[in-house]
């Protein structure tokens, strides 16, 4: 770990100010940021801790919701209005990691967590994320748990977030402060930006933008399920993962909003697959159709090729239960 | 960098490279070094300890973040002046809740803080609805302490401890 | 002065005629409050004043090393040293070494050996300058791929198996592979070292001191006698603290040349690499039998793989030797040299997979024949050793099977795979038998008797194992004294040097030095009250002889004796075949949707002789059948195809059991009494609960879904492939 100075910000303009020198970063919860600085994957120089803003705070905003960005894991899992209303999202929140982690996780800092892929983590192996024009270890390697949707050719390590899987299936917005003072909103699906060439630039933020609050609107769906499947019975990534908003309305799916984990570089939405569903009876051919739509374009490596029908299982049976 | 550490009611002033973690800090720091190193990544759950109540994992939190946080480790858990040992940490003993006793002070942490969360009605991923009553079956207990690993795998004799200890603070 | 036993046969159990009580019970760990407090010291733990900091730093490829950058790794800040010492070790010291493991730092045999330590005042600051020195390799890779070199070593052929499988009413003729193993102890290996002029104390990790001290000497080039190591915790060691570790040997170089105490803890991710690793295994499994499934012929030939240079190939069949009868055999390991990190010792080296695969083959014997899998198993329990015609010192398989089967419900089962299902649940269950290999090491123990009490001292050491719960057990059933009456001392080489704690053996060995120290004793007291030992009851602190009843305090006078124990294995272990033997049985679900298995409930029933404390015994029985759930579901250590290095080289990834893994376990011992073992009449535990428990789960993956894997572990994509 570089050494680097800290400090506490008591406000977001204070924030942003501490944030406007090159190679300074924003610490919360820190669970990801000092893993990878602990292995100097990443080595800011300066950290800017906005755990003691008051960004912790989850609100009512009309049918609405305004989750703080420093709002843990834990909290908002445990949210009476969230286990209410959107419990697709105290699902996915309390699949992931473990209730130690839950603890300090926060929910901007979710939105930002890394990939665990291991040529990512491992300094001493080539990594376009790690190192733009540096190749890709991965390709040609061992890749059991990468993504197989909006890979490139510089870059296929997957987004491992749980979170942010059912936050795109619920349409939610993320709210940054820019270092101007200026407040932009972005919808969570414009928010990720796939690797291309340029892998290292995960998220539209720049030097400086600070995460405020993520906005959940009034759940369009209230069959809501999410369904994780992993290599142990807790505490492990997702191998796939879904999240489904649907409602249904005489028999057919008025709205259907599905997620994916565990298959892409981003947390994953295919608006086809939505439209495919919207407006149909749900059947087992229309789910098996979903899902073809949904994987067209995947492209597997191997170590990964058992993703495509794993998802497309996954798929069925979570369309089923939400619509039973 | 100077920082102020409540540790199981006792303050401690240091000066810190901002680098140290709070794990760090209680053991090679401030000698208490029942808190354990087992990964320092979050993986396995050994550096366990109270926050505010709550469980966190010592090893991914610098101490500079935690001034003026009050801070419980294994070492406070016994009770009362004469340091007797907690009902918890009893029953760990009867039941052979640990073998090598590297992961254990992260267990007892882990489901001091764990009682807390059921207490308070926090759902897991094991309960079949969100509610917010949940008892202490097999499938809860193992799924809440799963973020502590065992290698020696004493989780019968663990989980055995807590329903144990949970059931003589008069929880289910 | 000692009481020296080499066991050369029969020995007469003196327990059952001892009055404390204590033996055999399941006594609480003496060390628990030490435990659950935070009190007990591990290895990195109680720093020295002035200690600096040391971090070892990989090779990033195999080939000739140039550490590029030294100089100016050197002058950052807090830098004390960057060493770079021939003396370094290469990887850990294989299990009973006694000797240096290959050295030297100038050539990289594999991606992840240690080749520089750099030392500076802080951790952080170690850190940092670790992770700052950049390290190149050049020169031509050795092979990593087991496939790619012909392996060294043939099987031992008897008979003729070709013929007996063509002539065999049902042959299976199967492969099964199983992946490098980790055995990630939670307590990273480390190590504080401290000079005294030319004598060095090291504070360790380490499971074998009396080998380690020996290494650890020979690696640093100075007299055993003038290392100390002390170890009085080890916080699981599982075969990964067997042999000296890299950290000890550079801590000890750093330290002397900087003239102050050094502590060196591996990474986590470095100790995946540089302990040794459970070998990868394919294994062909040949079964020959007869309509009633009578087994004409086996065999059971495994591929495993090591660095140049090491001794070790991982025994996968050594209890395919002894498990089942069938005349016409070939039984054997080849070994394949690859530049992959150095395998060695992991809980149950040759069983815990060996035993596994073979036990999957018995199941799909069992489909074949149409038998049931107990009584598959029953019909090829040998009268006498297949491999080398010596009796059994005791044969427990069949009251094992028998008894967890009757435990389990067994009998319940519906013999066709996919016949129970629960939702999307498919629901089946599995057994297999457990063998493991009983052995006896050479161990001594000393006993010092004062009015206060008894304090007994070796350099064994307790891993987790329950040593000093069993040894003041032993100690105090044999000198009549309540467990609050003795001291256990455990854990440096300052002590008698014990078994070390490996291979099952620590308890029973070390446990009979004990015990000869105490006979010792009780001998000593005997002359004083005049008259023979094997009259003397000791009970609770009094002495009685005849009808002679006096506080032994009074008997001691004043005088404070010493008692001296030393065990060796003699014929005892030549002339007859001494195993422990177990049935495992398991119940799983696994989800149609996504080849999830989760295990529901576990069973197993043993036998290992005198059960010396049933609460440790069973802690060590639910550890090896959670590490069986590890070995069949998740556990796989994967090198990367290019350059062999470790993949997946943390606990995020390297996927050990966490509890909602683990169902209730339920574990039993059979009464049992194996005189052969030595005068305790027991046998090692550590390990049996392991041997098999993989192949129960797969067997019950198999009778849930219809889906054999053969290929562990039996991850979802894996099951789901035949699910499809």
């Amino acid at each position: 770990m570089r050494p680097f100075d800290y400090v506490r910000a008591t406000d977001a303009a204070g924030a942003s100010n501490a944030a406007q020198a090159a190679n300074a970063a924003f610490i919360a919860g820190g669970t990801n940021l000092l893993d990878l600085m602990k292995l100097e994957v990443m080595a800011p120089e300066k950290l800017v801790d906005i755990s003691r803003m008051g960004l912790d705070q989850v609100e009512e905003q009309g049918r609405d919701l305004r989750i703080g960005a420093t709002v843990t894991n834990s909290d908002l899992a445990a949210d009476l209005r969230v286990r209410a209303r959107w419990p697709v999202l105290s699902r996915a929140l309390l699949a992931g990691a473990s209730g130690q982690l839950r603890n300090k996780a926060t929910t901007g800092g979710n939105l930002l967590q890394r990939t665990r892929c291991p040529y990512f983590y491992d300094t001493d192996t080539p990594c376009n994320k790690r190192q733009p024009g540096e190749g890709c270890s991965a390709l040609g390697g061992e890749t059991r748990n990468h993504a197989i949707l909006g890979t490139s050719a510089e870059c296929i390590a997957l987004h491992p977030s749980d979170m942010a899987v059912a936050l795109r299936a619920l349409d939610a917005r993320v709210e940054v402060r820019v270092p101007d003072g200026a407040v932009t909103e972005h919808e969570l699906g414009d928010f990720h930006r796939q690797p291309g060439d340029r892998p290292d630039r995960e998220t539209v933020l720049n030097q400086g933008d600070l995460i405020t609050s993520v906005l959940l609107p009034a759940p369009a769906g209230d069959r809501q399920v999410y369904r994780k499947v992993r290599d142990r019975a807790s505490y492990a990534f997702a191998l796939v993962s879904v999240a489904a908003v649907l409602r249904v309305e005489e028999g057919r799916i008025a709205h259907a909003a599905i997620g994916f984990g565990g298959l892409g570089t981003v947390p994953w939405r295919d608006p086809s697959v939505d439209e495919l569903l919207t407006g149909e009876r749900p059947t087992t051919a229309l789910f098996d159709k979903a899902a073809d739509l949904l994987l067209q374009g995947a492209e597997t490596h191997g170590g990964d090729d058992f993703k495509p029908p794993l998802a497309r299982r996954v798929l069925r049976a979570v369309l089923e239960e939400a619509t039973a | 960098m100077q920082t102020t550490l409540s540790i199981n009611g006792t303050e401690h002033r240091l000066d810190l490279d901002t680098r140290v973690t709070l794990l760090d800090a209680l053991r090679d720091h401030l000698g208490l070094c029942g808190s354990k190193k087992g990964c320092d990544h979050g993986q396995c759950g050994a550096c366990t300890v109270l926050v505010g109540g709550r469980r966190i994992n010592a090893c991914l939190t610098l101490a500079v973040m935690h001034d003026g946080d009050e801070i419980t480790t294994v070492e406070g858990l016994a009770e009362g002046a004469d340091g007797g040992l907690s009902p918890l940490q009893r029953a760990f003993i009867t039941h052979d809740g640990f073998q090598c006793g590297y992961c254990t002070p992260g267990q007892l942490c882990s489901a001091t803080g764990m009682l807390g969360e059921l207490a308070e009605g926090w759902p897991s991923h094991a309960s079949a609805d969100l509610d917010g009553n949940y008892e202490l079956s097999q499938e809860e207990l193992s799924e809440r302490m799963s973020g502590n690993i065992c290698r020696c795998s004493c989780y019968p004799g663990i989980n055995a401890a807590i329903r144990d200890a949970a059931g003589a603070e008069g929880r289910k | 002065m000692s009481l020296d036993l080499k066991l050369d046969g029969r020995s007469e159990d003196r327990f059952g005629t001892m009055a404390q009580g204590l033996l055999g019970t399941p006594a609480d760990r003496p060390e628990g409050v030490l435990k659950v407090t935070g009190a007990a010291t591990y290895a990195a733990e109680n720093l020295p004043e002035n200690c600096a900091f040391g971090m070892l730093v990989r090779a990033p490829g195999q080939g000739k090393v140039t550490a590029v950058n030294a100089d100016e790794v050197r002058a950052m800040p807090g830098v004390l040293a960057v060493i770079r010492d021939e003396r370094m070790i290469r990887n850990a010291a294989q299990g009973t070494a006694n000797e240096a493991p290959v050295q030297g730092v100038d050539h990289a045999e594999y991606v992840g050996q240690p080749v520089a330590v750099v030392v500076a005042e802080s951790f952080e600051q170690a850190r940092h300058a670790a992770q700052s020195l950049k390290i190149t390799t050049e020169g031509s890779p050795g092979p990593v791929d087991p496939d790619a070199v012909e392996p060294e070593g043939e099987p031992t052929r008897t008979g003729d198996l070709d013929s007996a499988m063509k002539d065999a009413v049902h042959a299976l003729d199967l492969t099964y592979t199983t992946p490098s193993h980790s055995s990630t102890p939670m307590e990273p290996h480390a190590a504080i070292a401290e000079w005294d002029g030319d004598r060095v104390s090291v504070r360790a990790s380490l499971q074998m001191l009396k080998y380690n001290r020996n290494e650890l000497a020979d690696c640093l080039g100075i007299s055993a006698e003038n290392v100390r190591i002390q170890s009085p915790f080890v916080g699981g060691g599982f075969g990964s603290k067997l042999g000296i570790t890299a950290e000890a040997v550079s801590a000890a170089i750093a330290a002397r040349e900087l003239g102050r105490p050094v502590r060196v803890v591996q990474h986590r991710r470095q100790a995946f690499e540089t302990v040794t690793r459970r070998s990868e295994t394919t294994q062909r499994i040949r079964l020959a039998a007869d309509a009633e499934g009578r087994l004409s012929g086996l065999g059971h030939e495994a591929l495993v793989s090591n660095l140049p240079g090491e001794t070790f190939a991982e025994p996968v069949t050594q209890a395919s030797a002894f498990a089942y009868a069938g005349a016409h055999r070939v039984i054997g390991e080849r070994l394949a040299r690859l530049h992959r990190p150095a395998a060695g010792s992991v809980r149950a080296p040759g069983e815990a997979v060996g035993v596994t695969a073979f036990e999957c083959a018995m199941d799909e014997l069992a489909v074949k024949t149409g038998l049931d899998p107990v009584e598959l198993r029953r019909r090829n329990i040998p009268d006498k050793d297949p491999s080398s015609g010596k009796p059994f010192s005791s044969h427990m398989l069949a009251a094992a099977l028998d008894d967890g089967a009757g435990r389990f419900g067994w009998s319940d089962r519906a013999p066709e795979p996919r016949s129970r299902r629960e939702g999307e649940w498919w629901i089946g269950s599995g057994m297999a038998a457990a063998f493991r290999v009983n052995i006896m090491m050479e161990a001594e123990a000393r006993i010092d008797l004062t009015p206060d009490g008894a304090v007994v001292e070796t350099d064994m050491t307790d891993l987790g194992t329950g040593t000093y719960a069993i040894l003041t057990q032993i100690a105090g059933e044999a000198l009549g004294l309540p467990a609050e009456s003795v001291t256990v001392r455990l854990g440096d080489t300052d002590f008698p040097p014990g078994s070390g704690s490996g291979g099952s053996w620590g308890s029973a060995t070390t446990g009979n030095a004990v015990w000869l120290a105490a006979l010792d004793l009780r001998r000593q007291i005997a002359a004083r009250l005049d008259c023979d030992e094997a009259e003397l009851t000791l009970r609770d602190g009094q002495a009685t002889c005849g009808n002679v009843t006096r506080a032994l305090a009074e008997v001691l006078g004043g005088d404070d004796l010493r008692g001296h124990g030393h065990i060796t294995a003699g014929d005892a272990f030549e002339d007859v075949v001494q195993s422990t033997f177990g049935a495992h049985f398991a119940e799983v679900a696994v989800s149609d949707v996504t080849g999830e298995v989760r295990v529901r409930r576990m069973l197993g029933s043993f036998a290992a002789g005198r059960i010396l404390n049933e609460k440790t015994a069973r802690s060590q029985c639910h550890g090896g059948m959670t590490w069986g759930i590890g070995m069949a579901l998740t556990e796989e250590l994967t090198h990367d195809r290019r350059d062999g290095h470790m993949v997946n080289r943390d606990l995020a990834e390297y996927h050990v059991a966490v509890n909602a893994d683990v169902p209730p376990l339920e574990v039993h011992f059979l009464e049992e009494l194996d005189p052969w073992s030595g005068p305790m009449q027991s046998k090692g535990l550590g390990e049996l609960g392991i041997c098999g428990a993989g192949a129960a789960v797969l067997n019950a993956v198999y009778h849930a879904c219809g889906v054999r894997i053969r290929d562990m572990p039996a991850t979802p994509d894996k099951v789901l492939a035949g699910l499809e």
